[in-house]
């Protein structure tokens, strides 16, 4: 049996804009709320995982921070890092690489100016060449896989708009959230087109913030006051253009779904709550259906009726409000599905929507799922479990 | 009519003789002679065996529309080339390409037929291969 590691701190920025901060200072300010959180000393931390810092990340943040990080890891698969970031760090402690691991994510992509669908202009890798010449962005590419999708299963507008429909009612009870009026399946239908099927309200908000978590071991949690959440199980794959044989109805959380679970232990069937990543309602609707939690092809039937609806649906998800309505930090949507994992797992998430959760599952859909795209699940066991 | 605004590829010696070919109106796919791979994007080395055998062959340049977004707004793009058809085409050989499809964002369909044609650019050896609707097979 592998040694327990627990996550012990959990902070998300309050902010949504700010003009008047700099990206690092944000670090600093979630680094410092998590290590609160976790009534940890910062000199304490002896490993330090982060993604999408400029230059070369973990010198950058060690060296802003004032850390000295016996281990470190910047692996970037987009919004799903951090994600990534727990499981590696839960390995790194098992290994006896660290004991006290602060993860950091930030960003200030709203007062940068930046609008949606943007990008095509950048061509950085031997990809884009083939991709942004043909306007390929977030925006097209999450547009083709839902148009497949409701092309090969019949899976309606109607459908996803349910997915921001619920995203949306937990978003009420958010005082951060950036969108917290509810909305109806039909003024997701009639919101502007953005990349057709898709419209805006089909997409994630685009916010400035961020957000930390402190990953500890047994010995480091043992001598803590504060409850913390235990990484039962982590997963992770990269699903791929595969030579142009590309398939747009399914994701890479078809692996690190059953990765994750298999670690743990664990199935679909014991998930109490799920925080799914939601840049767009078609990656939660894959991502429904590649996790196990509905056969393929059935999560537009699976998401009617008010299934994933905090508190008494059968699945309540992303009840903070999620990409779709609260936050988006940094346009990466992975650490605020670990955050509010945690605060479902101590009883600390907004008390109409607190689910009677033991267990919780964290996904992560970074990069996209039209060309190539990160996926990382967590399943994660609360304190009374 | 040029490609440009629209942005243009950066020519790699990998991808040179993909670019030029569409310049002459053909459309190449890559093909490793050791396993038998069809693949695109071009690659020196092939994406199931690594092995570097791989060479140029001639597409038919038709196939059928995989899948399609229509954008309505994408920064950067030039607004009089809106709405965009963004499309996978499913090449008669195999492989999903991404591509633009030149056809009306209301009549389109996934499934619909479609032919391989060339747009040029400034520079004299690269053009890019865009798909037109020829009809649908149901």
């Amino acid at each position: 049996m592998a040694a327990p590691v627990y996550l012990a701190g959990a902070f998300e920025h309050p902010t949504r804009e700010a003009p008047e901060k700099s990206t690092m200072q944000l670090h600093a300010e979630v680094a410092k709320g998590a290590l609160a959180d976790a009534g940890v000393d910062p000199a304490a931390v002896d490993a330090l995982f982060t993604a999408g810092v400029p230059g070369l990340p973990p010198l950058t943040l060690a060296d802003y921070l004032g850390l000295d990080p016996r281990y470190a890891d910047s692996t970037d698969v987009g919004g799903s890092s951090y994600l990534s970031h727990v499981g590696h760090a839960a390995s790194a402690v098992r290994d006896g690489k660290c004991d006290v691991a602060l993860v950091t994510l930030a960003g200030r992509p709203r007062s940068a100016g930046q609008d949606t669908g943007t990008g095509v202009r950048r061509l950085k890798t031997v990809q884009d060449s083939f991709e942004r010449i043909y306007g390929a962005t977030n925006t097209t590419m999450y547009g083709l896989a839902a148009r497949r999708h409701m092309a090969e299963y019949g899976t309606t507008r109607e459908q996803l708009a349910e997915i921001r429909v619920a995203a949306s009612r937990h978003a009420q009870y958010n005082e951060h959230a950036m969108y917290p009026d509810p909305v109806t399946v039909e003024d997701v239908i009639e919101s502007r087109v953005v990349a057709d099927p898709l419209h805006l309200l089909d997409c994630c908000v685009i916010s400035d913030g961020g957000g930390a978590v402190v990953v500890v071991s047994e010995d480091v949690r043992s001598e803590l006051d504060r409850e913390c959440v235990e990484v039962l199980g982590h997963g992770e794959a990269i699903g791929h253009h595969d030579a142009g044989r590309i398939d747009l109805t399914h994701t890479a959380a078809v692996d690190s779904g059953e990765r994750a679970f298999a670690e743990a232990g664990l199935g679909p069937e014991h998930v109490d709550y799920a925080s799914i990543y939601d840049s767009f309602t078609i990656t939660v609707l894959e991502a429904i259906e590649d996790l196990g939690f509905c056969r393929k092809g059935e999560g537009g039937a699976f998401v009617e009726g008010g299934t994933l609806q905090a508190p008494d649906g059968d699945l309540p998800f992303n009840t903070d409000g999620g990409g779709l309505c609260s936050n988006h930090p940094a346009n990466r949507g992975g650490m605020t599905k670990i955050i509010e994992a945690v605060r479902q797992l101590r009883g600390e998430a907004n008390p109409e929507v607190q689910v009677d959760a033991d267990v919780a599952l964290a996904h992560g859909t970074g990069g996209s799922i039209g060309t190539r795209h990160g996926a990382a699940t967590l399943v994660l066991g609360g304190a009374d479990r | 009519m040029s490609w440009e605004p629209r942005p243009v590829p950066a020519v790699t010696p990998e991808s040179e003789a993909f670019w030029a070919a569409a310049a002459e109106g053909d459309l190449l796919l890559s093909e490793c002679t050791d396993c038998g791979l069809v693949f695109h994007y071009p690659r020196a080395n092939c994406p199931d065996c690594l092995g570097d055998a791989v060479e140029w062959r001639e597409a038919a340049g038709t196939g059928e529309v995989y899948s399609y977004a229509v954008a309505r707004t994408l920064g950067g793009w030039p607004e009089d080339d809106l709405p965009l058809v963004v499309a996978y085409v499913e090449l008669d050989e195999g492989p999903r390409v991404l591509t633009n499809v030149r056809a009306d964002p209301d009549e389109i369909a996934v499934g619909d037929r479609v032919a391989v044609s060339f747009v040029e650019t400034e520079e004299p050896d690269v053009a890019i291969p865009v798909f037109e609707s020829v009809g649908r097979d149901r």
